[in-house]
C-alpha cells in the first residue's frame, strides 16, 4: 500500500505519566517542577514519564534506550496507548491517540500498529500458523487470505515447515521469529517492538537483529525499537532517544550520542563502544581547501572502513564524495584514528 | 452478674416470633410463586425425564457401548476404557443397574446446568474485582452450609420428587466451577492478554481467543469437581425421593442392612472412578501442547 511506504511518522509531545491512585491530582505539581523523589516521598505516586518529546520521522527505526526502570517500555505503550497517559498527546500520522474512543482505539490498533513482545506472547494452544494470523483473525479477513499472507511471512523469517509446531516447541529465538511474523502479518504502517530480542542469546540476537534490517530494507515500516543494550541501539537505530528516570535525556542520530554525549551518564554508556564502527567519516572530515588528495571514500563509509581502505592503499589523505563523485571535504588518516582512539567525554566534546 | 455467666441471648419469645415471621414469610413466598417455579422448570424437568428415560430403556449394551464410546472420545486411552466396561459390567451384575441409570442421569443433568450456570458467572467473577467480592462469601456458604439444609426451603418451594433434587443437587455442585473459572480467567498470562489487546481484540475476541482457551485446562478441573460434588449430594437427595443409588442406601442406614450399604456405596464409587478418570484423561488431552517442550 501505497501510504505505508511513506511511512507514518509519531510525534509524542509533553507526555505525562503518574502512576499510582490519583494521578490527576498531582500532575500540575509534577509541570510546575515536583521531582520524581519529592512525588514517591510525599505523595506515594510513581513519576514514570515526566515532559516526554520525540519525533519519530515515518520509515526509519527509532530506538528508545534506557535501563530497567527508566520508563522506556511504559512510553511504547502509549503509542498504542496500552497505557493512558495522565497528560499529553501521542500523535500518530495526524490522528492524536489519547482522544480516541474505545472503538477508535481498536481499530488503530488493528490496521496501524503491530507488536513484538520481549516475552514473546504467543498463545501456547495454537500453532504458528494460527498465532500468524491472530492480528487478521481479529480484522476479520476470510481465512484463505489469513493464512496467505502467514504463509508468507513465517517463510520470510525463516519458518518454513514450522507452521503446524505449538510455540513450546520451538525455541527463543524461533518464537520471536513468529512473534515478528504475526507482526508483519498484520501489514501495520507501525512496528512496536518492546524489547523484543532482549530475551535472546547474543549470537540470535545478532541474527534477528539482521533479520530486521534486512526486512527493514524491503517494507520500510515506522520501526518504534526499545533495549536497554547500547550495541543494539547503535547497529539498529536511524534515531535513538535515551530514557533515565522517565525523562530524555538526549536524542538525536547514533554519530551524534557517541560523539557528543550530552552528560556523564551518556558518556559512560558510550566508552565502551566501538566508534569505528559507529562514526562515519562525515563527522570527521575537514572543509576541503585546494584539490581533492588521494583517494575517493564514499560518504557514510564507518571510520574502521575508511581506516583500513586508506592504510591499505598507504595514503595519508583521502576526499569524502558523494555517490555521483563530487567532493564533500577532506580526510586525514590520523584524524581518522585520532576520531576512532579518543574516548571523548562530554565535556571535551562541547569544548 | 448473669449477662458474664449465661450468654444474654435473645429471649425465647422474640426469638420464636422472629423464626415464625421468617418461615411464614418464606411460605407465602412459595405460595405465591411456587407455580410460576415449577412451570419455568419444566423444561428441566423434561430433560431430566428424557435423559433417565434413554439410560433406563435402552437395552443395557447399548448403554455399555454407548459409556465405552464417549470413554475413549474423551481419554483416547484403552485402560479407561476397559475400566469404564467392566465398571458397567460388575454394577449390572449384582443388580444394580436401573438405580445406577437413575444415578448418572441426575449427575449428568445436573453437571451440565452447573456449568451452564456457572461457566458464565465464573467468566463475570474473573473480569469483575465487585462481583467477585460479591459472590465469594455467597459460594463460601453454599459450600459449608450443612447439605441437609439446601433441601428444606426446595421441598418447600418445589415439594419433593426429581426437580427439587435436581435443583439441590445442582445448588451444591456448582461452586467449584465458578470458582475455578473465576481461577482460570485470573490466571491467564497477563503478558498474552496485553497481546490481544494490541492487536485490536474486542472484549468477546480476547475471551473467545485468549481467556477461555487458556482457562480451559482449570476450568476441566472444575467441571470434574462438580461432578463428583453432584455424586456424593445424590445420597442425600434421596432423602427427597430422588430415585437411584441414593434409596437403597438410605434403607440401609435405616434397617442396618450392612451388605446393602456396601453394595450400593461401591457403585456410587464405580461411578465416581468412571466420571472422575474420563473427565481428567480429557482435560489433560486439552493441555497437549504445554507438554511437548522444546529440548
Amino acid at each position: 500500500m501505497a501510504e505505508h511506504m511513506a511511512g507514518i511518522g509519531i510525534s509524542i509531545r509533553n507526555l505525562y505519566k503518574i502512576f499510582g491512585s490519583n494521578p490527576d491530582a498531582y500532575i500540575d505539581a509534577v509541570k510546575a517542577g515536583m521531582t520524581k523523589a519529592e512525588l514517591n516521598e510525599k505523595h506515594s505516586h510513581v513519576l514514570g514519564l515526566k515532559d516526554i518529546n520525540i519525533d519519530m520521522p515515518g520509515g526509519g527505526i527509532q530506538v528508545v534506550m534506557g535501563l530497567s526502570g527508566s520508563g522506556k517500555s511504559t512510553l511504547i505503550r502509549h503509542i498504542n496507548r496500552l497505557i493512558d497517559p495522565t497528560a499529553g498527546e501521542v500523535i500518530v500520522g495526524d490522528e492524536d491517540v489519547v482522544k480516541m474512543n474505545e472503538a477508535q482505539l481498536r481499530e488503530f490498533r488493528r490496521h496501524k500498529t503491530a507488536m513484538v513482545f520481549q516475552k514473546f506472547a504467543l498463545l501456547p494452544h495454537r500453532t504458528v500458523l494460527e498465532n500468524t494470523v491472530y492480528g487478521l483473525e481479529i480484522q476479520g479477513l476470510p481465512r484463505e487470505e489469513q493464512e496467505k499472507q502467514a504463509r508468507r511471512w513465517i517463510s520470510r523469517v525463516g519458518l518454513d515447515g514450522f507452521e503446524d509446531n505449538y510455540p513450546n516447541q520451538l525455541s527463543g529465538g524461533m518464537q520471536q521469529r513468529v512473534g515478528l511474523a504475526r507482526a508483519l502479518t498484520n501489514d501495520a504502517p507501525i512496528l512496536l517492538m518492546d524489547e523484543a530480542f532482549s530475551a535472546l542469546d547474543p549470537l540470535i540476537r545478532m541474527d534477528m537483529q539482521t533479520v530486521l534490517l534486512d526486512l527493514q530494507k524491503e517494507i520500510r515500516k515506522t520501526v518504534v525499537f526499545i533495549t536497554h543494550d547500547l550495541d543494539e541501539a547503535l547497529r539498529l537505530g536511524d534515531r535513538i532517544a535515551i530514557l533515565r528516570d522517565g525523562e530524555v535525556v538526549q536524542q538525536g542520530t547514533k554519530q551524534e550520542i557517541v560523539l557528543r554525549p550530552a552528560d556523564e551518564y551518556i558518556s559512560s554508556f558510550v566508552r565502551e563502544v566501538n566508534r569505528g564502527r559507529v562514526i562515519s567519516v562525515d563527522m570527521v572530515m575537514a572543509p576541503l581547501s585546494g584539490e581533492p588528495k588521494g583517494m575517493p571514500i564514499l560518504t557514510g563509509t564507518v571510520l574502521e572502513i575508511a581506516a583500513k581502505k586508506m592504510t591499505d592503499s598507504n595514503v595519508p589523505e583521502a576526499h569524502v564524495t558523494d555517490a555521483s563523485g563530487a567532493v564533500l571535504g577532506k580526510l586525514a588518516i590520523n584524524e581518522v584514528i585520532s576520531a576512532m582512539v579518543t574516548p571523548v567525554d562530554h565535556e571535551t566534546a562541547a569544548a | 452478674m448473669d449477662w458474664f455467666t449465661e450468654f444474654p441471648a435473645m429471649d425465647t419469645e422474640r426469638l420464636t416470633a422472629l423464626k415464625k415471621a421468617i418461615d411464614l414469610g418464606f411460605r407465602n413466598f412459595t405460595r405465591a410463586y411456587g407455580d410460576v417455579f415449577e412451570t419455568a422448570l419444566y423444561p428441566v424437568q423434561w430433560f431430566m425425564f428424557r435423559v433417565e428415560q434413554l439410560l433406563t430403556t435402552s437395552p443395557w449394551p447399548l448403554v455399555i457401548l454407548g459409556f465405552a464410546i464417549i470413554a475413549w472420545l474423551a481419554s483416547r486411552s484403552w485402560k479407561i476404557t476397559a475400566g469404564v466396561v467392566i465398571t458397567l459390567l460388575l454394577i449390572g451384575y449384582f443388580d444394580m443397574w436401573e438405580d445406577t441409570m437413575k444415578t448418572v442421569a441426575m449427575t449428568v443433568v445436573a453437571t451440565i446446568m452447573a456449568i451452564i450456570l456457572g461457566i458464565p458467572i465464573g467468566i463475570l467473577m474473573g473480569r469483575s474485582n465487585r462481583i467477585q467480592a460479591m459472590l465469594n462469601p455467597v459460594l463460601d456458604v453454599m459450600q459449608t452450609m450443612p447439605s441437609f439444609v439446601y433441601l428444606i426451603p426446595v421441598v418447600m418451594l418445589l415439594g419433593i420428587g426429581r426437580v427439587p433434587g435436581l435443583i439441590a443437587v445442582m445448588v451444591y455442585a456448582i461452586p467449584p466451577i465458578i470458582r475455578l473459572t473465576n481461577l482460570g480467567i485470573r490466571l491467564v498470562d497477563k503478558d498474552v492478554l496485553e497481546a490481544a489487546d494490541a492487536f485490536g481484540s474486542s472484549n468477546w475476541q480476547r475471551l473467545k481467543n485468549v481467556q477461555m482457551p487458556l482457562a480451559l485446562p482449570t476450568i476441566m478441573a472444575g467441571v470434574n469437581q462438580t461432578i463428583m460434588m453432584a455424586l456424593a449430594m445424590v445420597v442425600v437427595a434421596s432423602m427427597i425421593g430422588v430415585q437411584g443409588l441414593g434409596l437403597p442406601v438410605l434403607k440401609a442406614i435405616a434397617n442396618q442392612y450392612f451388605t446393602l450399604g456396601v453394595f450400593n456405596g461401591l457403585a456410587i464409587v464405580g461411578i465416581a472412578i468412571i466420571f472422575d478418570r474420563t473427565s481428567q484423561a480429557y482435560g489433560k488431552r486439552l493441555q497437549k501442547h504445554l507438554e511437548v517442550v522444546h529440548g
